[in-house]
C-alpha cells in the first residue's frame, strides 16, 4: 500500500494535496454548530448527484412521456420511489442547509476581508443552485411545474425592448412546451451540475488558500507555535471528520423522517397540483413557487406601482434580481473593524435579526395569496430587507465594537 | 344563446375557485392501507362503478392484485373487463374525444386523485351528491358545485333530495332535546340498496383504495423508515464515541 502511494505520488502530488486540504489543514477548534452545514451541503449535493443519475436512467424528457415516466419510476422502477423521494427532499435539504450556511457567514462576518472570493464563489453556488432548482422542478411536467415556468420565464419578459425575444429566446416556443423541456432536462442534468461542482473547488480552493474563519472572527494564523502550526488550530483530518460524522447522523435523522414518513411535507416539499399533469389550457387558482423560492417571489409581488414609464412586473424582476444581487457586494458593504458578531455592536445585532426575520416572513408571504394587507407588509420587509445592506456601511461605522481577544474563546 | 354561456361561465368561475381554495364543507377521514379488506371491497367498487369512465393508467393490475392479497387468476376473472392482460396498466376503452363531447371534459385519471386533492375531499366528494333538476344530469354536488359528473352511485345511496350534510357535525338543540343534521340526507326523493351507514362506509373503503392507488408503497414506506431511523441511531452513537475519544485532549 505504502509502495503503490509512493508510485502514484511521485507522478501525481496526492499527498501534498491530502495535506494541504486534509491532514495538515489547520481549522480553529472553536468551531460551533453553525460549521456543520458546509460539510452538509457536500453531502446533500453528493445526495442529488447519485440519485439523479439513477433517476435520469427511468426518466423520459418529453412532454407526452414526462409525467408518466416520473410515476413508473415511482411505482414500477425497483426503489424508484425512493431515489425519487431522496432527490425531491434532497432539493429542500439542500436549500436548508445553504441558507442556514449563509447565514452563519452573515453572523460571524466570514467574508470580510481576506474571504471576500469565498463568499461571492458561494454566492455563485447560490445562484446555479436556484437555476438548477428551477429547472428540475419542471421536470415532472405536473400543473406547477409547468405554470411555476411560466411565470418565472415570462418575468423575463418584464425586461424592456429585448424582454420578449429573451423570454421566447428562454423557452425555445412561444409557450414552455415539450421544446423547454427538453432544454432545461439538458441544462438540470449535464451544463448546471458541472459548472456546481467547479464552483465548489473553487469554493473550498479559496477557503483552504486564506483558512477557515470562526466564531470569534480571530485570525488564528497570528498566533503560531515553534513549528508554524497555529495554536488555536487543529487538523481539519481527523478531528474535523469525525466531528462533522456527529453533524451527518443527526441531519440524516431528520431527513430520513421526512422521506420515508412526509415525503410531501404537507404540500411544501411536493406541491399538490403537481399530481396533475401539466395542462396549457388550465392555470391553477393559484401560482406559488416550492418554499426556497419565496421570499423573493414575495418581492417581486410586493412591487405594485409603475414608474418612469415602466410597468411595476418590471421594477419587481429589477427588486428580486437587486435582492440577490446586492448579497455579492456584502464583503464591500461591511466596515467594522471586527468579523463576528460577537464583538460587534447592537446595532449590528438588531440588522441582523430584522434581516433574518424579513426574510422569514417574506417566504412565508410569497406561499400565500397576496391580499392588500400582505402586500403591504410584503412592501415593507422588502425595505427592511435592502436597509439591512445599504446602511450597513454606516452602522457598522457608528456603533461601538468590544475588544476581540487574542485567542479563540471555545 | 351567447349571453346565456358567458352567463353559465360567471356563475361557475366562484364556484371552481371555492373548489380549488378549500372553502368547500369537508368530513375527516384518516387512510389505513393496512386493512386490507378495506382495500378489497374499494377495488371491487372502484372497478364495478368508476372504471367504466375513469382510468388508472399509471398503476398496474397486477400490483394492486399482489398488494391487496387477491389472487392473478380470481382478478383477471372479475376485475378486468378490458380484456387487458394482468402486467397491463389500469387504462380504460372510453375515447377521450367522446368523453370530452357528453360530459363537457373527459373524466379525469385517478391514480393521483387523492394526492391531488387530499384524501377527505374526495370521501366528501362521494357523499356530496343532491337532486338538482336545474342541472344537465339532474344533481349537483355540494363539494364540487355544478360538477359535469353523474350521481353514479345512486343505485347504492339513492338521490338525496336536499343539500346533504357534508363537514356538518351533529348537535343537539338545547331546548327540545332534537338532534340536528345527525343524517348524511335529511330526505331521500329515492332510496338505494344501501343504508346510509353502509354507503359511508362503503365510500370510506373506495377513498381509502384510492388513497393506496396514489401512494401505493406508503405502508412499506413507513415500515422500512423505522428501520433506517434506528440504524441511524446507532450511527450516531458509534459517532459520538469516536468523536469524543479524538476530542478529549483537545482544549
Amino acid at each position: 500500500m505504502q509502495k503503490l502511494i509512493q508510485w502514484v505520488d511521485d507522478r501525481l502530488p496526492i499527498v501534498d494535496a491530502w495535506n494541504k486540504h486534509l491532514g495538515k489543514y489547520y481549522a480553529p477548534k472553536n468551531f460551533n454548530v453553525w460549521y456543520f452545514f458546509g460539510s452538509l451541503a457536500m453531502l446533500v449535493l453528493v445526495n442529488q448527484l447519485v440519485t439523479g443519475i439513477w433517476l435520469t436512467m427511468s426518466y423520459n424528457p418529453s412532454a407526452e412521456g414526462a409525467f408518466a415516466s416520473v410515476e413508473y419510476i415511482m411505482r414500477d422502477v425497483e426503489w424508484g420511489w425512493l431515489l425519487r423521494y431522496l432527490h425531491s427532499t434532497g432539493a429542500s435539504a439542500f436549500f436548508v442547509v445553504v441558507y442556514l450556511h449563509m447565514f452563519r457567514g452573515l453572523m460571524y462576518g466570514s467574508y470580510q476581508k481576506p474571504r471576500e472570493l469565498i463568499w461571492i464563489f458561494g454566492m455563485l453556488i447560490y445562484l446555479v443552485l436556484m437555476a438548477e432548482a428551477f429547472m428540475g422542478y419542471l421536470l415532472p411536467w405536473g400543473q406547477m411545474s409547468y405554470w411555476g415556468a411560466q411565470v418565472i420565464v415570462n418575468l423575463f419578459g418584464a425586461i424592456p425592448v429585448i424582454g420578449e425575444d429573451l423570454s421566447l429566446w428562454i423557452r425555445g416556443d412561444y409557450l414552455i412546451s415539450g421544446i423547454t423541456l427538453n432544454r432545461f432536462f439538458a441544462l438540470h442534468v449535464v451544463a448546471l451540475p458541472i459548472v456546481l461542482l467547479g464552483l465548489v473547488v473553487l469554493h473550498i480552493l479559496a477557503l483552504h488558500e486564506v483558512g477557515s474563519n470562526n466564531p470569534d472572527g480571530i485570525d488564528i494564523k497570528k498566533n503560531k507555535d515553534e513549528n508554524g502550526i497555529p495554536k488555536d488550530g487543529i487538523p481539519f483530518h481527523p478531528y474535523y471528520t469525525v466531528h462533522d460524522l456527529l453533524g451527518v447522523g443527526v441531519f440524516f435523522f431528520i431527513f430520513f423522517i421526512v422521506v420515508f414518513f412526509f415525503p410531501e411535507m404537507g404540500g411544501l416539499f411536493l406541491e399538490k397540483p403537481n399530481f396533475e399533469p401539466a395542462n396549457a389550457l388550465k392555470t391553477p387558482a393559484h401560482i406559488a413557487p416550492v418554499w426556497y423560492f419565496t421570499p423573493f417571489y414575495a418581492m417581486l409581488r410586493a412591487v405594485t406601482v409603475d414608474l418612469f414609464g415602466l410597468p411595476a412586473k418590471f421594477w419587481g424582476v429589477v427588486v428580486m434580481g437587486g435582492a440577490i444581487a446586492i448579497l455579492f457586494v456584502l464583503p464591500w458593504l461591511d466596515k467594522s473593524p471586527v468579523r463576528s458578531m460577537r464583538y460587534k455592536g447592537w446595532l449590528s445585532k438588531i440588522a441582523l435579526a430584522i434581516f433574518a426575520v424579513s426574510f422569514v416572513i417574506l417566504g412565508y408571504l410569497g406561499l400565500v395569496p397576496a391580499t392588500e394587507g400582505r402586500t403591504m407588509v410584503a412592501q415593507i420587509l422588502t425595505v427592511l430587507y435592502f436597509l439591512y445592506f445599504i446602511l450597513m456601511p454606516f452602522y457598522t461605522r457608528m456603533e461601538k465594537t468590544k475588544p476581540v481577544p487574542e485567542r479563540v474563546t471555545g | 344563446m351567447r349571453k346565456l354561456i358567458f352567463g353559465l361561465v360567471f356563475a361557475v368561475l366562484p364556484a371552481l375557485g371555492l373548489a380549488a381554495g378549500g372553502a368547500v364543507p369537508i368530513d375527516h377521514i384518516e387512510t389505513d392501507h393496512t386493512n386490507k379488506e378495506s382495500l378489497q371491497r374499494g377495488v371491487a367498487l372502484f372497478t364495478n362503478y368508476c372504471m367504466g369512465c375513469h382510468s388508472m393508467e399509471y398503476a398496474r393490475y397486477k400490483r394492486v392484485a399482489d398488494d391487496l392479497d387477491i389472487p392473478a387468476e380470481l382478478y383477471e376473472e372479475n376485475l378486468i373487463f378490458t380484456g387487458a392482460k394482468i402486467g397491463e396498466l389500469m387504462k380504460n376503452s372510453m375515447s377521450k374525444d367522446m368523453a370530452a363531447e357528453w360530459f363537457g371534459a373527459p373524466p379525469p385519471d385517478l391514480t393521483l386523485e387523492t394526492r391531488l386533492r387530499g384524501e377527505s375531499w374526495v370521501y366528501s366528494y362521494l357523499r356530496g351528491f343532491y337532486k338538482d333538476d336545474s342541472r344537465p344530469l339532474g344533481v349537483n354536488n355540494v363539494v364540487f358545485p355544478n360538477v359535469g359528473m353523474p350521481h353514479v352511485l345512486v343505485g347504492l345511496q339513492g338521490l338525496c333530495a336536499v343539500e346533504p350534510n357534508v363537514g356538518v357535525h351533529a348537535s343537539v338543540e338545547p331546548l327540545s332535546g332534537n338532534i340536528n343534521n345527525g343524517d348524511l340526507c335529511p330526505q331521500y326523493a329515492s332510496e338505494g340498496s344501501m343504508t346510509e351507514a353502509e354507503f359511508s362506509q362503503a365510500m370510506y373503503d373506495l377513498t381509502n383504495f384510492m388513497s393506496y392507488m396514489g401512494d401505493p408503497v406508503r405502508v412499506e414506506r413507513e415500515r422500512l423508515g423505522i428501520f433506517v431511523l434506528i440504524f441511524v441511531a446507532i450511527f450516531f452513537i458509534f459517532a459520538y464515541l469516536l468523536n469524543r475519544e479524538y476530542w478529549k485532549d483537545v482544549h
